[in-house]
C-alpha cells in the first residue's frame, strides 16, 4: 500500500504543478488544491500507514493496549486541512477580484504591477 | 433560492446540526471530533442556513458579525494559554481547576480546564472565519449581479 | 532665549567642545590604569549575554588593549576638538560630531572586548561609521563609490573574521580571547588551523589596508581631514593590526604565520612608500605612508622574536603620534593657505609659524631623527629586523628602503609648504585659531619628550604590550642612545638614501607618473572589474528569472523546487523499493484509482464544473484513505473542508469563463515534463523516506502521557490543543488573518448589512 500511495502521490503532484503552471488562475487554483491533498498525503505515508487502528485510548487504560496509527501526523495534517482550507479561498477570492478588476484570469495580462519593458 | 422545503427542513436541520457541532466540540478530547471539526459542522449549518434563508436572516440568527465570532475565539485561545503563563509560568500549559489531587497521586474530579477554553476558541475560529469568507463572496457576487440586472 | 540657545543649542560652544571633553576625561580615566598595567597585571569583568553560545559581554584591559584605548581616547580628544573648530558654522557638523563620537565608542569596544564575537560585533560598527564617515560629502558620487568602496573590501573581510572566529571558537571551545592562548597548542595542530588562520588574515590585511586590499585606504581619503587622521591613521586601520596582535599567542609562531605576514607586510610597506612618493597632495602621500607604517607592523608581527613584537608595539605608538599630528597639519594649511599640493604651497614659516614647528617636530619623529620617539621606534625596527628568526636580510632591506622613503616624505611635508618663495592660494595665511593647533602641538611635543626618556611609554605601555603577544615576560630597558651599532649603521645608510631620493623628488615623480598613465595593473582594476561583473550578472539574471510575467515565475519555481529535489535524490544515492507492507486490498485499489482518476480529470478537463467535481472526487477518497487508515479526525475535517470549498467555489465561479488552453501545444508539452519531473521526485523521495526506519519516540510520548498527564484519550486531539497548542494557536491566527484578508479585498456590504439588523 505504502508503495502504491507513493505513486498516486507522485501523480497527483504531477497534475498539480501542470495546472498551476498553465498561467490560467483559475487552473492555477485547482492545481493549488491538488497541491495540498498531495502534501497532506506525503505527511500521513511518511509517518507510516497502520491499517484500522485509530489513536485512540480506550476508557479507564493509561495508554493504548495495542500499536496504533501514528498521531503525531495526523495533528500535522488536520491543522494543514484547515490551513489550507484558509489558502485557497483567500487565493479564490483574489483570483475572483482580479478578474472583475482587470477583467482576466490569464496570470500574464495581469501587468499592474510590473508593465512590459516593451511595451513601454 | 426559495424552496419551501428546504427552508422548512433547514430550520428543523440547521439547531440539530449546531448542537450536534457542539457534541463533536465537548466529546473531542476523548474520541474522534475537536474544535476543528465541530467548527467546520457548525460552519455547514450556517452555510446550509443562508442558501435557505438568504445570508441577511443568518447574520440576524447570529447576532455577532463572523469576523467578531472569529476574533473572540482567537482572543479565548490565546488567553487560555495566558492562563497557564500567569499560573504556573509556562504558556499554554494546561490547567484543569476542577480536578483534585489525592495523596496517593489519584485525581479526581471534572477534566475541564484552559485546554477546552482553548479548544472551544478554536472552534470559534474557525465558524467564525469560513462564515465570514463565504457570506462575504456571496454578497460580493449578490453586488456585481445587482449592478448587471 | 537666543542666548541660551547659542550656548547650549546645536553648533554652540559647550555642545561643540562636549565630545573633545568627554573623550579627554576617559583617556584620564584610562591613563590611572596605567601603572597596574605596568605591573603586568591584567583586568576583566564580563557579564552574560548569550550563554548558550558561549557569548558573553566580557572586557578584558591589559598592555595591549590599553595601550590602544589611550591611543583612542587620547587622539579622539584632539581630533574632536580640532573638528569643532574646522568645521565651525558647518550644517553638518552636529552629525560629523556624533558619528565621530559613535565611532570613538565602537572602536573601544573593539579593543576592550575579550569575546571575540563580541569583538565581531564592535569590528562592523567600525566598519559601519567609517562607511558614513567616508561618505560624509555625499552630495559628491565620488565620495559615494569611495565609501562604498573602503565599505564593501572591509566589510567583505568582516565576513571571513566571523567565519574564522566561528572555527576557532568549534576548534579552542571559547571566544575569550584571553583563554585561547591556553589551547594554542591543540590550535595549531588541529587540521582546521590553516583555514582559521586565512580567514582572520583575511579580516585583519582588509581591515588595515595590506596588499592586495590596500588601495581602499587611499580612497577613503575623500574623508574630511580630521575623520582620515583619526579613523584612517590613527585607529581603525589599526584594528587589523590590533586583531593581528591579539591573535599572536594563539595562532602565531607558525610557518604559515610568519611568511603571510612578513611576505605582505613587507610588500605593502614597499608599495605604499613608493606610491606615496608619486603623490602631489600631501593628504594623499601621507595616506600611502599609513600603508606604509601598516605593512611595517604586520611584517614586524611576522617575526616571532619578542623584540621584533616589541618593535612593531613601539611603532604603533610612534606612528600615531608623527602621524595624526601631521595630518591634522595638513588640514591646517588646507584651511588657512587654501591647499594641500605641495607644488601650491611655499614659504609659509613666518606667517603659520606655529604650524611650521608642529610639521617640523613631527616630521623630524617621521624620519627617525634623534632625539625624537621616531628614532627609538626606527632603532627597535632594525633591532627587531636583524633577530627576525626566518629572513632576517629580506626583513632588514624592506625596512631600510621603506625607512628611506619615509624619510623622503617627510621632508617633503615639512620642508615644501614652508620654505622658498611664498606661495599659497589664501590671500593672507596665518595659523588657525587654538582648538585647531593645540592637539597637534601635543602630539609633536610629546613625540619629542618620549623620545628623551623612552622608558616613560617603554615600561608602561610597550613592555605590558609585547608580554601579551609573545607570551613570555618582555621587560626591556628603552634608552635613546644605544652607542654605535648595527642598527645605528643602518640608520645612517637610511638618512643617506632618504635625502637622495628627496632631492630627486619630482624626477621620480614623474617617472611614477608616466608608471601609473602606462595603466599598469593594481588590485582595484581587479575591485572595479569584480564590481561591473557582478553587476552585469544581477541584471542578467533579473532579466531572464524575473521578467515579471507570472507563468515565469511559476516556472523558475517549480523548476528550482523539481532540481533541489533530484540533486538531493541524486547526491543521496536512490533508494531501493521501501518493504512493500501490505497488498492493497479491492477497496483501496479502487480509492487509489479514483483518486488518481480524479487528479488526471482535474487537470485535463476544460471546464470549471468537471474540474470542481473531480476534486470533489479526489478529496472524498483522500478522506476515505484517512479513514481505512486510523485517522478518523482527518477524514471528518477532510470531508467537511471539501463540502465547504466546493460551496464557496461555486459561488464565486459562477461568473468565471471557461479553462480553455490559452498556450501552445508545445509549451503545454514542456510544463507537463517539469511536472512529471517534480511528481516522479516526490514519489521517489517518499519511496526513499519510507525505506528507513521511523524514529517514532515522539508519538510513543504521546501516547504514553496523554491520559496521565493531559486527561485525553483522542491522542490527535490532545496533541493540537495541549502538546502543541502554540502550533494551532499560530494557525488559527493565520486562518483568521485569512478571513480578514478577504474582507478586505471584497470590502463588501456584508459588515454593513450587519448593522442593518439593529
Amino acid at each position: 500500500m505504502e508503495i502504491a500511495l507513493s505513486i498516486l502521490v507522485g501523480i497527483v503532484v504531477t497534475c498539480g504543478a501542470y495546472l498551476m503552471l498553465s498561467g490560467n488562475m483559475v487552473r492555477f487554483l485547482f492545481g493549488l488544491a491538488l497541491l495540498s491533498n498531495a502534501a497532506n498525503l506525503v505527511i500521513f505515508a511518511a509517518g507510516r500507514l497502520t491499517y484500522g487502528a485509530p489513536p485512540l485510548i480506550a476508557p479507564g487504560e493509561a495508554g493504548p493496549l495495542e500499536t496504533v496509527a501514528n498521531a503525531l501526523p495526523q495533528a500535522l495534517i488536520l491543522t494543514a486541512i484547515v490551513i489550507g482550507f484558509g489558502l485557497l479561498a483567500f487565493t479564490l477570492v483574489l483570483v475572483h477580484r482580479a478578474n472583475r478588476s482587470l477583467g482576466t484570469v490569464e496570470g500574464d495580462a495581469m501587468r499592474l504591477a510590473e508593465p512590459d519593458e516593451g511595451a513601454r | 433560492m426559495n424552496s419551501i422545503i428546504l427552508s422548512a427542513a433547514t430550520r428543523i436541520v440547521t439547531p440539530l446540526m449546531v448542537a450536534f457541532s457542539i457534541f463533536i466540540l465537548l466529546r473531542g478530547h476523548n474520541e474522534p471530533g475537536g474544535g476543528f471539526i465541530g467548527g467546520l459542522v457548525a460552519a455547514t449549518a450556517f452555510a446550509l442556513y443562508a442558501k435557505a434563508m438568504g445570508v441577511p436572516a443568518t447574520l440576524r440568527a447570529l447576532s455577532l458579525s463572523p469576523p467578531t465570532i472569529a476574533v473572540v475565539g482567537l482572543a479565548m485561545s490565546t488567553l487560555a494559554g495566558l492562563w497557564g503563563l500567569v499560573q504556573s509560568g509556562v504558556l499554554l500549559k494546561g490547567l484543569w481547576p476542577l480536578l483534585t489531587t489525592a495523596d496517593d497521586g489519584s485525581k479526581a474530579g471534572l477534566p475541564i480546564g484552559s485546554v477546552l477554553v482553548f479548544d472551544v476558541g478554536v472552534y470559534l475560529v474557525v465558524v467564525g472565519s469560513v462564515l465570514s469568507i463565504l457570506f462575504a463572496l456571496e454578497a460580493d457576487v449578490a453586488e456585481e449581479n445587482e449592478g448587471e440586472d | 532665549m537666543s542666548a541660551l540657545s547659542s550656548a547650549v543649542g546645536p553648533g554652540s560652544l559647550v555642545l561643540r567642545y562636549l565630545p573633545a571633553a568627554l573623550s579627554a576625561l576617559v583617556a584620564a580615566g584610562f591613563a590611572t590604569l596605567v601603572p597596574t598595567i605596568a605591573d603586568y597585571n591584567v583586568m576583566r569583568v564580563s557579564w552574560p549575554w548569550i550563554p548558550g553560545l558561549g557569548v558573553e559581554l566580557s572586557f578584558l584591559i591589559d598592555g595591549l588593549s590599553l595601550t590602544f584605548a589611550l591611543l583612542i581616547t587620547g587622539i579622539g580628544a584632539i581630533v574632536f576638538a580640532y573638528s569643532a573648530s574646522y568645521f565651525k558654522g558647518h550644517p553638518k557638523l552636529v552629525r560629523l560630531l556624533v558619528l565621530l563620537v559613535l565611532f570613538e565608542i565602537s572602536m573601544l569596544g573593539l579593543v576592550l572586548a575579550d569575546n571575540l564575537i563580541l569583538m565581531f560585533v564592535f569590528w562592523e560598527l567600525t566598519t559601519i561609521t567609517s562607511f558614513l564617515l567616508v561618505g560624509f560629502d555625499h552630495e559628491q558620487e565620488s565620495a559615494r563609490n569611495k565609501a562604498l568602496q573602503a565599505l564593501l573590501v572591509t566589510g567583505a573581510g568582516g565576513l571571513a573574521l566571523l567565519a574564522g572566529i566561528l572555527l576557532l571558537g568549534i576548534v579552542g571551545g571559547t571566544y575569550e580571547a584571553s583563554t585561547l592562548p591556553l589551547v594554542a597548542d591543540t590550535i595549531k595542530e588541529h587540521s582546521l588551523y590553516l583555514p582559521i588562520l586565512t580567514l582572520f588574515l583575511l579580516g585583519a590585511f582588509t581591515k588595515s589596508a595590506q596588499f592586495p586590499f590596500h588601495f581602499w585606504l587611499p580612497n577613503a581619503m575623500a574623508a574630511p581631514t580630521p575623520v582620515s587622521a583619526y579613523l584612517h591613521s590613527a585607529t581603525m586601520v589599526k584594528a587589523g593590526v590590533y586583531l593581528l596582535a591579539r591573535m599572536t599567542p594563539t595562532l602565531g609562531g607558525t610557518e604559515p604565520w610568519l611568511w603571510s605576514l612578513t611576505i605582505v607586510g613587507g610588500v605593502t610597506a614597499v608599495i605604499g612608500s613608493i606610491w606615496a612618493l608619486r603623490q602631489t597632495d600631501l593628504k594623499l602621500a601621507l595616506a600611502h605612508t599609513t600603508v606604509m607604517a601598516l605593512g611595517t607592523i604586520t611584517m614586524f608581527l611576522g617575526g616571532a622574536a619578542p623584540i621584533a613584537l616589541t618593535a612593531a608595539a613601539t611603532f604603533l605608538v610612534v606612528h600615531a603620534f608623527y602621524k595624526a599630528a601631521l595630518f591634522l597639519t595638513v588640514g591646517m594649511l588646507d584651511k588657512k593657505a587654501g591647499s594641500r599640493e605641495i607644488d601650491a604651497l611655499g614659504g609659509l614659516a613666518l606667517p603659520m609659524w606655529r604650524t611650521w614647528i608642529i610639521a617640523s617636530l613631527a616630521a623630524l619623529s617621521m624620519a627617525g631623527f634623534p632625539p625624537f620617539l621616531g628614532f627609538v621606534g626606527k632603532e627597535l625596527k632594525y633591532e627587531g629586523a636583524l633577530a627576525v628568526a626566518s629572513e632576517p636580510l629580506l626583513v632588514v632591506t624592506f625596512a631600510v628602503l621603506a625607512n628611506a622613503m619615509m624619510v623622503a616624505i617627510a621632508a617633503a611635508v615639512a620642508i615644501k609648504p614652508f620654505y622658498g618663495r611664498r606661495r599659497s592660494l589664501a590671500e593672507q595665511p596665518a595659523d588657525p585659531p587654538f582648538a585647531m593647533w593645540i592637539g597637534p602641538a601635543f602630539l609633536a611635543i610629546g613625540g619629542l619628550i618620549f623620545g628623551l626618556a623612552p622608558d616613560l611609554v617603554g615600561s608602561a605601555l610597550i613592555n605590558p604590550t609585547a608580554t601579551v603577544m609573545s607570551g613570555d615576560l618582555v621587560a626591556k630597558q628603552f634608552k635613546l642612545w644605544h652607542g654605535v651599532n648595527v642598527p645605528l649603521m643602518l640608520s645612517i645608510l637610511t638618512f643617506i638614501i632618504g635625502i637622495v631620493l628627496y632631492f630627486n623628488l619630482a624626477r621620480i615623480r614623474a617617472a611614477l607618473t608616466r608608471l601609473d598613465q602606462r595603466g599598469i595593473w593594481t588590485a582595484e582594476h581587479g575591485y572595479d572589474r569584480a564590481l561591473t561583473g557582478l553587476k552585469a550578472i544581477a541584471t542578467g539574471q533579473t532579466r531572464v528569472i524575473q521578467p515579471g510575467r507570472l507563468t515565469h515565475y511559476l516556472f523558475w519555481t517549480t523548476a528550482t523546487l523539481a532540481a533541489l529535489l533530484w540533486s538531493a535524490l541524486i547526491a543521496g544515492g536512490f533508494a531501493v523499493l521501501p518493504q512493500a507492507g501490505r497488498m492493497p486490498t479491492l477497496i483501496e485499489w479502487t480509492m487509489l484509482a479514483l483518486a488518481g482518476f480524479g487528479a488526471i480529470a482535474t487537470a485535463a478537463t476544460t471546464s470549471s464544473l468537471l474540474a470542481i467535481l473531480a476534486l470533489g472526487l479526489l478529496g472524498g477518497t483522500v478522506a476515505a484513505i484517512f479513514v481505512l487508515y486510523g485517522a478518523i479526525d482527518v477524514a471528518m475535517t477532510q470531508l467537511l473542508v471539501e463540502t465547504l470549498f466546493v460551496v464557496i467555489v461555486a459561488v464565486a465561479l459562477l461568473k468565471l469563463p471557461r479553462l480553455a488552453p490559452t498556450t501552445g501545444a508545445r509549451i503545454r508539452w514542456r510544463h507537463l515534463g517539469l511536472a512529471g519531473a517534480l511528481g516522479t521526485g516526490t514519489t521517489l523521495t517518499l519511496f526513499a523516506v519510507l525505506s528507513v526506519d521511523l524514529d517514532r519516540r515522539v508519538s510513543d510520548f504521546f501516547e504514553v502521557t496523554s491520559v496521565p498527564e493531559a486527561f485525553g484519550r483522542n491522542i490527535v486531539n490532545v496533541i493540537l490543543v495541549d502538546f502543541r497548542a502554540l502550533d494551532t494557536l499560530g494557525e488559527i491566527a493565520v486562518v483568521v488573518i485569512a478571513a480578514l484578508g478577504v474582507l478586505a479585498l471584497l470590502r463588501s456590504r456584508m459588515l454593513t448589512a450587519a448593522e442593518d439588523r439593529r
